[in-house]
């Protein structure tokens, strides 16, 4: 593995570290299997790259597609608590329709931004190696998001939402508005991702509708596999966790399909990730059982 | 205060199964009384519980708590004055969290909620100068997860919990129905004095007439989804087990055919 190829697992590692960190308060802390992300991945992505090219500052377009990742998380949320459609089908419903919104939004299946200036431009004017700029600006940002997490899940709101996914009925009884909860952590989760998707569109300069595909199963093997190295009850502990399973994920595949006694190529990064989370689930001690069906409880 | 007016709720309307759980269900409840409710299985004593915390909307009738009209409220909204405990000794409680974050969540109930951190000082202190009542030697324990402790000693902090703040009306769907007898007692005697210490007006249903006899100021027997029975005051005092089963046979017309039930 060459160091730019090492360099390049890290700093992709950091920018789904911001999806796990989404799926960590669905998945584990809300108990709501959200797939929204594979839409709301590529909507960041989209709305960042166009705003972009339409002339916005790159920082701006980046924050704009986190906000409107929040949105698609609402809007699951709707689906979900207004017209109580199975939590796991509306995400899958907002994915699905994100799609054809993110087409309309691009104009065609792909965004350049090769000639733009993007958040990793001023690294130049530093004068800092271009190689190590988007591992600067990712990782404040993962850490920042990390940190403001960590703050927001201590607060009585916080607790609440915990709450809400630990036992929803105990929540209700004291007080907790759980519909409220439920749209908040989704709103929070999806605009992590859409946070991502611009950054991930910058990176690779070019966003690309299909780039959602996979994207929840990578954010669950990361919060699957950093939680069960770093099992803990304190939350500070299981975000970091979450940061550093998307890293070591990211490099571990690095390393897989850089060498070739494995015969791994790269079209088979999903189906390996799709194997290590299920033998994560299924592994005695697991601490995401809820994940698996009440059958094999 | 609870007024139930004229209270009606079918369930599985328009089916084979359909079955009128409460039939204008009438009673009110005065500050600070603590009534027994009893009755055989699908009587309607957890539909009438139900219906006053929020759980279930009546098809007819009004729910009235201290001169509001809540029929419609949903159960976070009446929260903050109904504190409730269910029988099952995991459904009150989160079990992979603290103690202290457990009483933190239900401190919710009745003051905001807000963006300050949950954990305090101030809060591990009353937590437990509250915890300390029971006996329990919990208030030395408030960092361990619920997880690690007994149904009984769950039940005891759902307990405090549910009366921690203010608590205006205390809701048990059978909250010692399934400890041991030891920590079924120990339960029922801390429940007991923390209702008359902040004199809390008292819903419990059980399934035991000892239990029924034994607590509260008032007894209320359910049948069919009507009240059939409605005995307080001086009438309560002297009640006891034998003639409140001769009441039922007289009021029914016929054997109790649960009373092994209704003794347990």
């Amino acid at each position: 593995m060459t160091l730019f190829a090492f360099v390049g697992a890290v700093e992709t590692g950091l920018v789904f570290a911001l999806v796990a960190l989404g799926a960590f308060i669905t998945f584990r802390l809300l108990d709501f299997p959200d797939l929204t992300v594979e839409g709301s991945f590529p909507l960041g992505a989209a709305v960042t790259a166009k705003l972009m090219v339409a002339g916005l500052d790159p920082w701006s377009a980046t924050a704009v597609g986190g906000a409107v990742g929040c949105v698609a998380g609402i809007a699951t949320a709707f689906l979900n608590l207004k017209l109580r459609i199975l939590h796991i089908l509306a995400s899958i419903l907002v994915a699905i329709a994100l799609y054809s919104v993110n087409l309309r939004i691009m104009g065609s299946p792909n965004v350049g931004l090769l000639n733009v200036p993007t958040v990793y431009s001023f690294g130049e004017r530093l004068g800092i190696p271009s190689l190590y700029v988007p591992l600067i600006v990712v990782g404040i940002v993962v850490i920042v998001a990390k940190v403001l997490l960590d703050l927001f899940l201590a607060t009585g709101f916080g607790l609440a939402l915990r709450a809400t996914g630990a036992n929803p009925r105990m929540a209700k009884a004291n007080g907790i508005n759980v519909d409220l909860m439920i749209c908040v952590g989704l709103a929070i989760a999806n605009g992590l991702t859409g946070l991502a998707g611009g950054l991930f569109a910058q990176m690779l300069g070019a966003a690309d509708v299909s780039m959602g595909i996979g994207v929840i199963v990578i954010a669950l093997a990361a919060v699957i596999g950093g939680t069960a190295v770093m099992p803990s009850r304190l939350i500070p502990v299981l975000t970091i966790a979450c940061v550093l399973g998307s890293i070591v994920y990211r490099i571990a595949i690095g390393f897989a399909l850089n060498s070739n006694f494995v015969g791994l190529s790269a079209s088979d990064v999903n189906l390996v990730t799709a194997i290590l989370v299920a033998i994560a689930l299924v592994a005695p001690g697991s601490r995401f059982r809820s994940f698996r069906s009440t059958a094999a409880k | 205060m609870i007024v139930l007016s004229d209270i009606g709720i079918t369930f599985n309307k328009g089916t084979p199964l359909q079955m009128q759980a409460l039939r204008g269900v009438n009673i009110s409840i005065p500050k600070g009384q603590f009534v027994t409710m009893i009755g055989s299985n699908g009587a309607g004593k957890s539909t009438l519980l139900n219906i006053v915390s929020g759980e279930l909307v009546p098809d007819s009738g009004r729910v009235m708590l201290d001169d509001t009209d809540v029929t419609n409220w949903p159960i976070h909204a009446r929260a903050p004055m109904i504190s409730r405990m269910f029988q099952d000794p995991r459904s009150g409680i989160c079990e992979q969290m603290s103690i202290l974050e457990n009483i933190a969540i239900a401190s919710g109930r009745t003051s905001p909620r807000g963006f300050r951190f949950a954990i305090t000082e101030a809060l591990r202190k009353r937590a437990a100068e509250r915890l300390a009542i029971l006996g329990l030697g919990l208030e030395k324990r408030l960092d361990d997860r619920v997880a690690l402790l007994s149904g009984g000693q769950r039940q005891a902090l759902s307990l405090i919990m549910a009366t921690f703040g203010s608590a205006k009306i205390l809701l048990l769907d059978e909250h010692t129905a399934a400890l041991d007898p030891g920590a079924a007692d120990l339960v029922m005697r801390l429940t007991d004095s923390v209702v008359r210490q902040f004199e809390i007006t008292t819903v419990m249903v059980t399934h035991s007439m000892r239990q029924a006899l034994d607590f509260g100021s008032r007894i209320v027997m359910l049948h069919q989804g009507s009240i059939i029975l409605d005995i307080s005051g001086a009438d309560r005092a002297s009640v006891t087990l034998d003639n409140l089963l001769d009441l039922f046979r007289r009021k029914e017309g016929k054997e109790l055919v649960d009373d092994q039930l209704l003794l347990g």
